[in-house]
């Protein structure tokens, strides 16, 4: 039960927050807004999916953010200027983001450098890559983009869950399996849990690590497809400052920052929550969205704090009991 | 410490030589200097009055990376005490503007530095919280709007003059050796390299730990706050969604270039201030070079990771080899 205790809580400040936005504005229980939700905060999603990952497993990944700014130049100009398919151009991203994050792997397992920094400088070339591309907006006009965004899935009660919706929900899913299902996930775990035991217990560390931001980076390249298909249009500085919004996600859906600990609902969560503060920004009207930045730093030091007392009560409990062990 | 830097910061020396003169290549009349209003002006002294906003947050930021933390809230508090100081530069005195903005600056390093030392969260995550709602309060501050002022007092801090070098410049060189006399007069350097070491040997021996890591993190907010008067009055107003953005990120970069580690333990004040100006050079030489600033970002990356390579663990156990074998 107590190892739950961080996702129910969020689960329970979630619908709270749910039940006073709703309470205010009563068309907040309309499938419509709750569809919306899931469309407008798909990219942020699909990034805290591979986030999640990099941060059970002890490391951090500044770069999502510029390499969702990269992969949506990259389309712009692959699929307007160069002629490329779209679903060739989308394939051709994913092997460019993939292969930077297994290459960040590398240099943060093979030089043990601080994940902080390697993924700081990712973060400087893969900006710097997408304004050496193009420094304009590019809309992308291609048939497929139109025909993706008219299709949705219709709801009772007027709501339309959009492809990017559903892609986010399936990654969701498939990032839930893998984290919790498979050895892989179990060993990102270990691996958050002590570096040096998981590679003690045979497990090969490196290997992992150089997966993990892989995966992240697949991600970050997927989220930058949604992004292109949820705007139409390529723009190297779109999604800046996201990676601070992603890690925030993460957090306040309770996983924690040092390794080891944390749940793929919590994120999805987590995600919401931040969706949920903005959307309640936009039906008010008069409140500004710097209120967003203001509220998530409000939650963010809120749920580190509670996780630090959780943990210090964790370790009084253990030295409790360790003391009671020896006095008779 | 003055004996040692030469030979401890001969690297650094080398390459702020090396890019001034690929600048110098690039365009003759980069050492050129004249003076005009009784001010210098030149592509060299632009170096050093450019660099000074990033220059002070690399001061600040290089105590904290000593104590083996980090302070990614130093845009967020330049944009609040930015703001604060351009808002009321037109209606309050000179020295309760500086105040309010310093004041600011020091409560956002209190907070950063109670977080980390006393509630025991790590720096990354600590400054996140800031970092994250420092540019929303930023925001409140000025309405959202950019917020422009006249007053001349605040406006001498970004485009005065003291005996023909800008002020920015000499601002940043008295923090440096106020800072230096400071930490390095006293026994307070040592202390924070301890805290940096090893905190829990160092409390052991001890060391107000819990002390000199808040007093850093105030520090930096105050080093902070500085570059935020100053990029403000540079420009004579505040910007809260532009102000200071990325610059944490060249101050950690100036540090590394520094050559402290970011495991902490060690640390430079006057080589921090110098990885800030090679950092300037660069971005001046991409820019007289005729090429696109969009440069920058890949050059900047490219740097960091030589840098971090030359640092590494790894690649120094087979340089230390290296080493002994020679000697």
């Amino acid at each position: 039960m107590t190892r739950y205790l961080p996702v129910i809580v969020t689960a329970a400040v979630f619908a709270l927050g749910y039940a006073i936005c709703a309470l205010q504005f009563p068309a907040f229980l309309s499938t419509r807004v709750i569809a919306d939700l899931l469309t407008d905060n798909a990219f942020l999603g699909i990034l805290a999916v591979g986030m999640t990952f990099v941060i059970i497993s002890g490391g951090i990944d500044l770069s999502v953010g510029s390499v969702v700014g990269f992969t949506t130049v990259f389309l712009a100009l692959a699929i307007g200027t160069w002629n490329i398919p779209p679903l060739l151009a989308f394939m051709l991203v994913l092997l460019v983001a993939t292969l930077f994050g297994a290459t960040m792997g590398a240099l943060i397992q093979g030089f043990e450098m601080p994940p902080f920094i390697v993924t700081l400088a990712g973060m400087f070339l893969a900006r710097g890559a997408s304004f050496l591309l193009s420094t304009e907006s590019i809309p992308v006009t291609a048939p497929l983009y139109g025909a993706i965004s008219d299709f949705a899935l219709r709801l009772p009660g007027g709501g339309r869950l959009s492809v990017v919706g559903l892609i986010m929900l399936a990654v969701f899913l498939a990032g839930g399996i893998l984290l919790h299902l498979t050895r892989f996930g179990t060993n990102v775990y270990a691996l958050g849990g002590s570096r040096v035991s998981t590679g003690l217990m045979g497990i090969s560390v490196g290997r992992h690590t150089v997966a993990i931001y892989a995966l992240s980076s697949f991600l970050a390249g997927l989220s930058g497809i949604v992004f292109s298909l949820y705007t139409s249009s390529g723009y190297s500085l779109s999604a800046v400052g996201v990676e601070l919004d992603t890690i925030a996600a993460v957090v306040i859906g309770g996983t924690l920052l040092t390794g080891g600990y944390g749940f793929m609902a919590g994120t999805f969560l987590g995600v919401l929550m931040q969706g949920l503060i903005q959307t309640y920004i936009n039906f008010d009207g008069t409140l500004s969205s710097w209120w967003t930045k203001i509220v998530t730093g409000v939650l963010l030091f809120a749920f580190i704090a509670f996780q630090q007392a959780t943990l210090a009560l964790a370790r009084r409990s253990v030295r409790g009991t360790a003391a009671k062990g020896t006095t008779p | 410490m003055s004996f040692t830097l030469p030979r401890k910061g001969l690297p650094q020396i080398a390459a702020f030589i090396l890019v001034l003169l690929i600048n110098f290549a690039v365009s003759p009349q980069f050492f050129d200097l004249r003076l005009q209003d009784g001010r210098l002006f030149g592509s060299l002294i632009d170096v050093f009055n450019r660099g000074a906003p990033v220059a002070l947050l690399s001061l600040g930021m290089v105590l904290v990376v000593a104590t083996r933390g980090i302070d990614l809230s130093v845009g967020a508090v330049m944009a609040i005490s930015g703001a604060l100081a351009a808002t009321l530069a037109d209606t309050q005195p000179l020295p309760v503007v500086l105040l309010a903005a310093l004041g600011a600056g020091l409560l956002c390093g209190l907070w950063n530095g109670i977080l980390v030392a006393v509630l025991g969260i790590q720096p990354i995550v600590a400054t996140l919280i800031l970092m994250v709602a420092g540019r929303g309060i930023a925001q409140l501050i000025t309405e959202g709007r950019i917020v422009t002022f006249t007053s001349p007092g605040l406006a001498w801090f970004g485009g005065g003059s003291i005996l023909g070098l800008p002020v920015p410049v000499v601002l940043t060189a008295s923090v440096l050796a106020v800072a230096a006399l400071v930490v390095r007069g006293s026994a307070l350097g040592l202390l924070i390299e301890a805290t940096g070491a090893n905190a829990r040997a160092s409390a052991l021996a001890g060391i107000e730990t819990r002390m000199t890591t808040i007093a850093v993190y105030v520090w930096s907010g105050f080093c902070a706050s500085l570059a935020g008067i100053v990029a403000a009055a540079d420009i004579l107003g505040a910007d809260a969604n532009n102000a200071g953005l990325w610059l944490e990120l060249d101050a950690i970069l100036a540090v590394v270039i520094a050559g402290s580690s970011l495991l902490g333990g060690r640390f430079s004040l006057a080589l921090a201030v110098l990885g800030a100006l090679i950092i300037q050079a660069m971005n001046t030489g991409i820019l007289l070079a005729g090429f696109k600033p969009e440069f920058n970002l890949v050059v900047k990356a490219v740097v960091v990771l030589v840098v971090l390579l030359a640092q590494s663990p790894r690649l120094s156990a087979i340089g230390v080899l290296l080493a002994r074998r020679s000697a």
